[in-house]
């Protein structure tokens, strides 16, 4: 099924991208290329067989719930694009 | 036409391997000092020209080799890995200089915290050179995607090193390091090694923590070594892998010592030919250096099994919208909230990640986080990612079936050598064909080495990969070991003395 350039739009509104006009024409195309090779997939018959979300089989791996030290709160705040004290600044969330 | 290398015949410490590094140190024959002064002169030649590193540890590196030549005055013995050069993909965190992952997104961070393979090394005494070039997030085969440098490959600068761990694999083949780690989640340490005419492992995912690896498809990513030869891999295996708490899905498997695989030969081994895997599209020159390789491993005692890897043809397909449906997750925390790069004129915090992902990462990173997003959406979902997933099965079960017949299945790692800069990058289909002959170790869970088998009329390097089933190093590192003793010509050094500026 083509993607339609309505399609990037609401894909890129997921993704969280802001895209120029000129960027979701060049991608609707690639994306519809790409989209095609993987059409292959259809070829196979895929009935009855387990999907593989992960090559090794592990499950639950978990540790104590035990209080143990965390990243240092000033280390981690070095890397802040903005900052007040020990929080991230950032815009406006609710209008 | 080849032109002439003298730096293989040279006593320039840098021309070695950490194996043979080790003993001359240990014997007092070379200090440290002088070994990592050596490595910095290679890089300060030629480096201009290769760009295979983004920043270097000059100072501590020398700091550090001058602790290990107290040490070694006093007379005390070192590690194998001690007083050693390491480069590092800058898609590990370490604690100096900056990570990256060759992103605008990432320009700037420096990690609170060290990668678990990183703090090995530290700990067995290697020396950090520098963070090495990739393509933007691993997503890649040329390390054209950098946002910062396209690297060359050091036998032909008009070439690509590979990707997406071009940037460690063209500074092992310079010599501007002597070991090297790389990440591999399609092919990006044993494609460029392949190009580069170095040795690359990628290990059993789950052998090797993934703690401090920037994450790009959680359920492939792994770590490995880059290396001149397939002793120093085993050396930087011993090092580097092991359980880790901080990594779930690290396996508490014992670590053997990988070592112990290149005392032994090839009879008693039995390789599988996989017919897909020898069709169209492999290069002349890549096709005759792997059937030579083939015959060499025969002749050495192997047993040679003709056999068929049916869903080849659809392992593209499966691995980008798998590896795309992860990254579209993994990259999802690049939002300009916390580190990194944020756009300026946003007014809301919804435009703030909208912009500063535009501006942040680069066309090829957009393109398959948008991929991955279309492929995990409600509709779709069944589609693509469940459907690609269940394919991925059958792969797996093509491999239960080989090893049921043969210990190890060799191929090509390339279907060419390396291509010219540009040549792909206006067709992201015909680059993600490159990894034609890598993906399926990946998605099967295997593990899998390419070693330098040969070289092209123009010089350019070819190699050979065997794939093994899961956590079978030991396997893939005695017949790559057998090989390297039995393959009859000497590897070449890249010719770069000639492109040196003084």
């Amino acid at each position: 099924m083509p993607v339609s350039k309505d399609d990037v739009e609401y894909v890129a509104k997921l993704a969280r991208i802001e895209l120029a006009e000129e960027e979701k024409h060049v991608l609707t195309s690639q994306l519809n290329s790409i989209l095609d090779h993987i059409e292959k997939l259809n070829e196979l018959d895929t009935e009855g067989v387990e999907p593989t979300f992960h090559a090794l089989d592990v499950r639950n791996v978990f540790r104590d719930d035990e209080d143990c030290p965390s990243l240092p709160t000033e280390e981690v705040m070095k890397n802040a694009p903005a900052r007040d004290g020990d929080l991230f600044k950032v815009p406006k969330i609710i209008e | 036409m080849a032109k002439q290398d003298t730096h293989s015949g040279s006593r320039d410490p840098s021309a070695l391997t950490a194996h043979e590094l080790h003993d001359i140190m240990q014997r007092g024959e070379v200090k440290c000092t002088e070994l990592v002064r050596a490595v910095f002169a290679r890089i300060e030649r030629f480096d201009a020209r290769v760009k295979a590193f983004l920043c270097l540890f000059r100072e501590t590196a020398l700091e550090q080799a001058e602790r290990v030549d107290e040490k070694l005055a006093r007379g005390e013995e070192i590690g194998p890995l001690e007083g050693i050069p390491v480069a590092l993909k800058d898609i590990l965190c370490t604690l100096e200089g900056e990570t990256t992952c060759a992103s605008r997104i990432l320009k700037g961070f420096r990690a609170p915290y060290e990668a678990t393979v990183v703090e090995k090394l530290r700990r067995a005494g290697a020396i950090f050179v520098g963070k090495t070039n990739l393509d933007e997030f691993a997503m890649g085969s040329s390390t054209e995607n950098s946002a910062f440098q396209v690297t060359a490959n050091p036998w032909d600068l008009t070439c690509v090193p590979g990707g997406s761990s071009g940037g460690s694999a063209a500074a092992v083949a310079a010599d501007e390091t002597i070991l090297a780690l790389g990440s591999d989640t399609g092919g990006s340490i044993r494609q460029p090694a392949t190009l580069c005419g170095i040795v690359g492992l990628k290990p059993t995912y789950g052998r090797i923590s993934r703690y401090g690896l920037l994450a790009f498809a959680s359920s492939l990513d792994q770590i490995g070594p880059m290396t001149k030869d397939v002793e120093d891999a085993a050396l930087l295996m011993n090092v580097m892998s092991g359980q880790d708490p901080r990594d779930s899905t690290s396996v508490n498997l014992p670590v053997p010592d990988f070592t112990s695989a290149l005392t032994q030969d090839l009879p008693g081994i039995r390789l599988g030919v996989p017919q897909e895997y020898f069709g169209e599209g492999i290069d002349d020159a890549v096709r005759e250096s792997v059937e030579n390789a083939i015959d060499i491993m025969r002749q050495s005692g192997a047993e040679i099994v003709q056999l068929s890897l049916p869903h080849t043809e659809y392992a593209i397909p499966v691995y980008y919208i798998v590896a795309s449906a992860e990254a579209s997750a993994n990259l999802a925390r690049y939002d300009g909230v916390r580190y990194g790069f944020r756009a300026a004129d946003a007014d809301d915090v919804i435009s703030m990640y909208e912009k500063t992902r535009r501006h942040g990462f680069g066309s090829e990173v957009k393109r398959r986080i948008m991929l991955g997003t279309y492929a995990l959406s409600s509709g779709y979902y069944d589609a693509y990612y469940l459907k690609a997933q269940k394919v991925r099965t059958l792969f797996r079960k093509d491999f239960e079936e080989a090893f049921a017949r043969c210990d190890a299945v060799i191929a090509p790692t390339s279907p060419t050598p390396a291509f010219r800069i540009g040549e792909k990058t206006d067709d992201s289909l015909k680059m993600y064909l490159s990894d034609v002959f890598t993906i399926s170790a990946n998605l099967a869970g295997l593990t899998a080495i390419s070693v330098p088998c040969g070289y092209s009329r123009e010089g350019l390097p070819i190699g050979v990969q065997i794939m093994a089933k899961p956590f079978d190093e030991l396997t893939v590192l005695r017949i790559a070991g057998a090989y390297e003793r039995n393959r009859g010509f000497a590897l070449r050094k890249p010719p770069l003395d000639g492109e040196g500026t003084e």
